[in-house]
């Protein structure tokens, strides 16, 4: 490669690291707890310990469940009922208007069984929340979402410039070459470079799906805009109904027009994931992959028919799977507790390129410095 | 053959390392049992290689 070239590389390295290093160190460092989220609430019991259903139990009927959680928050009006795969339990988002936002929601956690009202704190408060919120928007909405996805996309841009310049890095030297005898600084940029590789597959996609993610909003509202705005023209006119049909015998037409999946949850009228004439009920398959991705069943609300079962677009397809390939949360606790590693290991690759950074000298003896495997005199680095 | 062995890419280990991530990666996505037990076993041999690199470290001054 000719040194012009590896300088430009360099630089791109250099500019795109440093710019979504600090960031990125956010993201690790809140990502960390949240690949646990599931497990640290069962433990601080944010999570409630649902007992099992008892032998030839029924589940209740949906519609008083729906009536039940509304009970608990007077005034407020049904907006989306979902069912948990990992216990008889269910849950009722309620608000005070059909498109309250969901920091501003009621939630409900019912035994699907008994009808109990679970004691269960709100999800949308509390430390894990919290840190939920710095990971994915700063507190700041879209804006944040779409900040955050940018520094993720630079990220992707540094791994590969990284790559790019392993490559001439490496040239003479074993895989996994790591001298700690010499000065401090070779020992961190062999690091550096140790540690960006053995991670660097996973930490581009997972920074690239995680980039997917915060356009969750701008493509839930392209797909509503677009495929429900369709049966949306179909009602266009007529106010949204005051009495709904009973949601029990929605789910069981969905059930009945979808038999190979089940339903994972269901969208009330005006929410924006079924329009105003329609519950949505999204139905999913049972493995891994399929679980994720959602067939909608649309049940119009006054007459209780089946009106449409669209196929989620491409763009939909391509988010949901991209929900799993971020969050690690699919293959179990060895899965979770290895992407935990591979966290901290991205964490250290963050820490020891700001430590190269700081002790940088010139771009010319950087550049050098990768032409000959790090093995350049530099008087002007500190060991 | 003329004995001379052309030394190895640099680039044969990430390539290596991308396609394991990605197998890994997609493995437990698309099934349970011996799917999530690959996926397990790839990022475990990638931390390895890790932990190797350090154990085997060079102190040489």
């Amino acid at each position: 490669m000719q040194r012009s070239t590896l300088k430009a590389w360099f630089l791109v390295h250099k500019w795109t690291s440093l710019v979504c290093t600090v960031f990125l160190l956010l993201l690790c460092l809140t990502g960390l707890p949240l690949v646990f989220w599931e497990e640290i609430g069962h433990l601080t019991g944010a999570d409630p310990e649902v007992a099992p259903a008892a032998a030839g139990a029924q589940p209740q009927n949906l519609d008083d469940l729906v009536n039940r959680a509304l009970a608990e928050y007077p005034g407020d009006v049904p907006l989306f009922f979902g069912w948990d795969d990992h216990s008889p339990s269910v849950y009722v988002n309620t608000g005070a208007r059909p498109d309250t936002p969901p920091p501003e929601m009621h939630t409900a956690i019912l035994h699907q069984y008994t009808g109990e009202v679970l004691p269960a704190p709100q999800f949308n408060e509390g430390v894990m929340y919290f840190i939920y919120r710095l990971h994915t928007d700063v507190f700041v909405g879209l804006p944040g979402m779409l900040f955050l996805g940018a520094m993720a996309l630079l990220f992707a841009v540094a791994i590969v410039s990284g790559v790019v310049l392993y490559g001439p890095f490496m040239r003479k030297l074993k895989f996994g070459t790591l001298r700690t005898g010499r000065s401090r600084r070779l020992a961190w940029l062999d690091l550096h470079n140790v540690l960006g590789i053995v991670t660097l597959g996973w930490a581009l996609v997972v920074g690239i799906t995680g980039a997917i993610n915060t356009l969750a909003k701008p493509l839930e509202q392209a797909w509503q805009t677009q495929q429900l705005g369709e049966f949306a023209k179909r009602y266009e006119g007529r106010p949204r109904p005051e009495q709904l049909s009973a949601l029990d015998d929605a789910v069981a037409r969905a059930r009945a027009a979808e038999p190979g999946m089940t339903p994972a949850f269901v969208s009330f009228p005006g929410t924006g994931y079924s329009g105003d004439h329609h519950y949505g009920v999204f139905m999913h398959g049972n493995t891994p992959l399929t679980e994720r991705l959602y067939r909608p069943v649309l049940i119009d609300v006054e007459t209780g028919e089946v009106t449409a079962r669209p196929r989620l677009p491409g763009y939909m397809t391509m988010l949901l799977l991209s929900q799993p390939l971020h969050f690690g949360d699919y293959g179990g606790m060895p899965l979770k507790v290895l992407w935990a590693l591979l966290d901290l290991l991205t964490i250290a690759v963050l820490v020891s390129g700001l430590y190269l950074w700081f002790k940088r000298g010139s771009t010319e003896a950087r550049v050098t410095e990768i032409e000959r495997s790090g093995l350049v005199a530099d008087a002007g680095i500190a060991r | 053959m003329n004995g001379v062995t052309k030394p190895r890419s640099p680039f044969v280990a990430p390539a290596w390392i991308t396609l394991a991530s990605i197998v890994g990666l997609v493995s437990a996505l698309v099934g349970d049992g011996v799917f999530d037990v690959v996926s397990w076993l790839v990022f475990a041999v990638l931390v390895g290689l890790f932990v190797r690199a350090w154990v085997k470290r060079d102190r040489k001054r």
